[in-house]
């Protein structure tokens, strides 16, 4: 269920749920961290071996995979913490600063 | 046991936004947990600690579950009434007969080895249907960095401060592995977040057995260790290489060691890199280091003898 909360700071106590109940599960996901990056994760598609040993350490749930492959990252909820880039058996990850135009460039 | 392919196919319960810091072990520990529970639905309850407040804080849940939380002692005693009120509401007819659920605790060590550990043990004894977890970062991080039970000797702690009178910890850590095993419940197992394989299948055994099992995640934090916070997994790793976190399950009182360590690297492979054992370094140290190295040896032969040679 989908838990409208956009005009939330002009509630009243009437409409909150009773007992502080967050009636939408998982809805962090519409809450963005990825400006807490200073590094953004770049993956070199040439070089990796579809191993996913990114996803599976991944502490912020932002390595996308679809059909059993890593396709791109969730920069929303992406911290910048690294791990990726360090436990990538290929070296197929980088970390570039966050704001440069494109990786491969440094 | 499934393979990182299979595994992509099950649903995440652990959705991204919630604020633990960059790095942080404990989501990947419960991401991993999670992704071995399989396809059962599942009822989640935490201690109060980082993972509980972070993934929380209204009017967000980062929980793809129904999650409960209470204090910060009782999260054991919290997720067995869940599990209790089902089963009686199964009786009662309210709840269809074939309908399956499981139940999960997540604590860290502080909320597992000191403040939660009687209602832990209260619940396990009651051989109530659910799954323990501890997610263990070795100290209070969440109010900031003050030691625990789980903290290891010489490790700096807000709490464990050193200087002229002391160097870190005193003390040694709790085994709250072995303590757990003297339960004698179905299911104990160590597990780490660097070896998923290990921790997914432990995760998949817990959920699978009939009655409690619990489960030790080494679960490292940047913050706290003084360590960038992409080493989280390097470290744990060295963790388990180093004998310091040896990865093994006791089934039904049977003691297996489930990922070998042919050549235990010295301890201090795994105390240099962290911050929390600088001092340790410091000229004069020397016999403080060879006593950590002693103590890691010690548990080490007391585990192995009690594992079963295969």
């Amino acid at each position: 269920m989908k838990w409208d909360i956009s005009d939330m700071d002009s509630w009243t106590y009437k409409q909150f749920p009773p007992g502080a109940v967050i009636p939408e599960s998982g809805n962090s996901d519409d809450y963005v961290t990825g400006g807490w990056r200073s590094e953004r994760p770049w993956r070199d598609d040439e070089k990796c071996t579809q191993c996913l040993l990114c996803w599976i350490v991944c502490p912020d749930t932002s390595i996308n995979v679809a059909g059993e492959k890593v396709t791109t990252f969730d920069l929303d909820h992406c911290k910048g913490c690294g791990i990726c880039a360090q436990v990538c058996p290929v070296d197929a990850i980088e970390m570039v600063p966050e704001g440069c135009d494109l990786p491969g460039v440094k | 046991m499934a393979n990182l392919k299979e595994l992509t196919h099950r649903e995440d319960r652990l959705a991204g936004g919630h604020r633990l810091c960059a790095g942080c072990g404990a989501s990947i520990a419960v991401r991993q947990v999670l992704l071995g529970a399989g396809e059962d639905p599942v009822v989640v309850g935490c201690a109060t600690g980082c993972l509980e407040v972070s993934t929380t804080i209204y009017p967000y849940s980062s929980w793809k579950t129904p999650f409960i939380h209470n204090a910060f002692e009782n999260s054991s005693a919290t997720i067995s009434g869940v599990e209790a009120a089902f089963k009686g509401l199964k009786r009662a007819g309210k709840i269809p007969a074939d309908k399956t659920m499981k139940f999960v605790a997540f604590g860290g060590d502080g909320g597992t080895y000191d403040i939660g550990l009687q209602a832990l043990s209260g619940a396990m004894e009651r051989g109530h249907d659910m799954v323990y977890v501890c997610y263990d970062n070795g100290a209070y991080m969440n109010t900031g960095i003050q030691r625990s039970s789980a903290t290891p000797k010489g490790a700096w702690a807000t709490t464990a401060e050193v200087g002229a009178a002391q160097q870190g910890k005193i003390q040694r850590r709790k085994d709250l592995t072995q303590i757990m095993a003297a339960h004698g419940i179905p299911y104990v197992a160590q597990a780490s977040i660097s070896h998923w394989k290990d921790l997914t299948t432990k995760a998949e055994k817990a959920f699978a057995v009939e009655g409690p099992a619990f489960l030790n995640v080494f679960a490292p934090c940047p913050r706290g260790w003084r360590i960038p916070s992409s080493q989280s997994v390097e470290i744990a790793k060295l963790a388990v290489q180093t004998g310091f976190w040896p990865l093994y399950e006791v089934e039904d009182g049977e003691f297996r060691h489930t990922v070998k360590v042919h050549n235990r690297k010295p301890i201090e492979e795994f105390l240099r890199p962290q911050g929390r054992f600088r001092h340790l370094f410091s000229p004069g140290n020397e016999e403080l280091l060879a006593e950590i190295q002693g103590d890691v040896d010690r548990a080490w032969d007391r585990l192995m003898a009690r594992c079963s040679q295969v």
